[in-house]
């Protein structure tokens, strides 16, 4: 049973690895810089909803307010990047700490809060932190901030003339987010966030303390959201508090994870592979005019996941369970 | 025999309902004792204040020697109080095998050996073939079984019981009274709640009586069920007389 688990384990990673070659090479067959772009989008969410998934989903602390996180961590890099000269990656790793220690700081009067009332928090902060941003002068408040561009490098991860280095950032952060949640799936947080996840009472009474999990699933949670924004805002070079901090953020995090599957190690990525690309056309081919038809789009697949697959699309995928004699 | 659990006077007050009285007990290692008492006796209540889910309003609780009234519940699971739930609390999306993981936890170096001690405990529980099935498929009685897995697999000096055996058909019952009498084999002592007398009583060395959130009554189960106090709190003092 242990070597069925270790096989289950290893295959996981073996796919994972596959989908990343086959990924990596994908830039050779479409040179298309628009659909180059959806491509760069559809990574980063994966990234995102990965992250989004670890708090959310494995350990059931539902938020809708990680555009915060998202939001600071582009801040935190622009802001860096453009008062101090600090490099993007230390900016990254900067923007990421940052978000981590907020979100412990809020998740110590949140997690104790229950069900809905946890939702509405997360919600009632990212917008409060949203109108912030909006009359923070120095930080460029509603203008926001451009970021002047250099030449292309690395050093500043700064590309005008090519999406193709974003495009491989993006994948690398959408592979590690996948492989920290494989890690952490099979580790103590992994079990302990489900068990909180299921029945707090209950694990409580196993030893686990459950307010610290949720605060170790946070911290994880909001520092790997927290690169995706470093990385968005490199990847656009301006941001103002809407375009990085806006809900729409939240609500793509969370989107393609109950898609896919929430709480699942597939579930986001499965999720944005569908979802990205669907919205990124809709508003493109809709046009100007049609302004809110993504909206459409993602209501109508959350009404038809909820009626004909609550548990997300992923169990498509799972081979089937034999059943053991009662 | 060690006192590994002692409560001295406690007492514990909801909004003006005084579920338990100044209630003083000890429980010996290696004893199976059992907590009887009619429905609202403060059973419940007394469990909850020993494996921490809250602290008295007065009384202490001591554990192996320390004074854990104050420790909430994880600490105490840490410490070697394990407990099931009456209603029964299984993490439903997770896999028999996971459920059981979470609890070895407490007392493993890594994953490997989690799991390990949680294929052990399942296969003493004799739940191993249900292993990889969703707790939340289980039928009730192996539910049971699964909470006293998942207690067991914390490693407990002491396992509370909370009417594990209630509700179960008599083949199922004598099975749950052969895995509490393994268990207590294995040198866990074990404290348990229950209504089924006639199967709670052959099996517990000592049995104390709670009524009206106080000990009415202590001793041998023998002794205990002819005690005309006992009577009287179960059927009413009309059948106590003739006793």
């Amino acid at each position: 049973m242990d070597k069925a688990f270790a096989a289950r384990r290893r295959r996981d990673l073996m796919v994972a690895a596959g989908l990343v070659i086959i990924a990596a090479l994908l830039p050779l067959f479409v040179r298309n810089v628009y659909i180059q772009n959806i491509m760069v989008l559809t990574l980063m969410y994966t990234a995102l909803s990965q992250s989004w998934n670890i708090l959310s989903g494995y350990c059931g602390q539902i938020s809708l307010g990680h555009s915060l996180y998202f939001g600071l961590g582009a801040y935190t890099t622009a802001l860096l990047f453009t008062k101090l000269g600090v490099l993007p990656w230390f900016g990254m790793l900067g923007g990421g700490i940052v978000s981590a220690l907020i979100a412990m700081a809020l998740g110590y009067p949140c997690f104790r809060l229950r069900g809905h009332y946890f939702v509405i928090a997360t919600i009632v902060i990212a917008e409060t932190t949203l109108l912030l941003f909006q009359n923070w002068e120095f930080a460029g408040a509603a203008l926001g901030i451009d970021i002047p561009i250099r030449r292309d490098s690395w050093l500043t991860f700064q590309f005008a003339r090519s999406k193709l280095p974003y495009f491989y950032f993006a994948l690398a952060l959408a592979a590690v987010a996948w492989f920290v949640t494989w890690w952490l799936e099979d580790s103590r947080w992994g079990y302990w966030w489900r068990a909180v996840k299921d029945n707090p009472d209950a694990a409580e009474s196993l030893g686990v303390v459950v307010f610290n999990s949720k605060m170790g699933a946070a911290a994880v949670s909001a520092f790997l959201v927290a690169v995706g924004g470093s990385f968005y805002a490199q990847f656009v070079s301006y941001i103002d508090p809407d375009s990085v901090m806006g809900f729409q953020f939240s609500l793509l995090m969370a989107l393609p994870a109950v898609l896919g599957g929430i709480g699942t190690l597939w579930g986001p990525m499965l999720g944005a592979v569908i979802l990205i690309p669907l919205t990124e056309l809709t508003r493109s081919y809709v046009g100007g005019s049609g302004r809110g038809v993504d909206l459409i789009v993602y209501g109508t697949l959350i009404v038809l996941i909820s009626l004909v697959r609550p548990q997300g699309l992923v169990g498509l995928f799972a081979p089937r369970r034999k059943v053991a004699a009662p | 025999m060690t006192v590994l659990l002692e409560t001295s006077g406690v007492t514990q007050r909801f909004a003006g309902l005084v579920a338990n009285s100044d209630v003083s007990i000890a429980v010996s290692r290696g004893e199976i004792v059992g907590l009887i008492g009619p429905n609202g006796a403060g059973k419940s209540t007394l469990f909850n204040l020993i494996a921490g889910v809250m602290p008295p309003t007065q009384g202490a609780v001591v554990f192996d020697g320390e004074d854990v009234t104050r420790l909430p519940a994880a600490e105490r699971c840490h410490r070697g109080i394990g407990r099931t739930f009456q209603v029964v609390k299984s993490f439903e999306t997770m896999t028999v095998i996971d459920n059981v993981i979470v609890g070895a936890l407490v007392r493993s170096n890594g994953m490997r050996e989690a799991r390990r001690k949680a294929h052990e405990v399942l296969e003493f529980c004799g739940l191993d073939a249900r292993a990889e099935v969703p707790a939340g498929e289980l039928v009730p009685s192996e539910k049971r079984r699964l909470e006293v897995a998942r207690a067991l697999a914390t490693g407990p000096k002491l396992l509370l019981l909370d009417e594990v055996l209630t509700g179960l058909t008599p083949v199922e019952a004598q099975t749950g009274v052969e895995l509490v009498r393994r268990v207590r084999e294995t040198g866990v002592t074990v404290l348990m709640v229950e209504h089924v007398m006639e199967i709670v009583m052959p099996l517990v060395d000592r049995a104390i009586v709670l009524d009206l959130g106080k000990v009415l009554a202590e001793g041998r189960p023998a002794e205990v069920v002819r005690d005309p106090k006992v009577i009287s709190a179960y059927l009413g003092d009309r059948h106590a007389v003739g006793a």
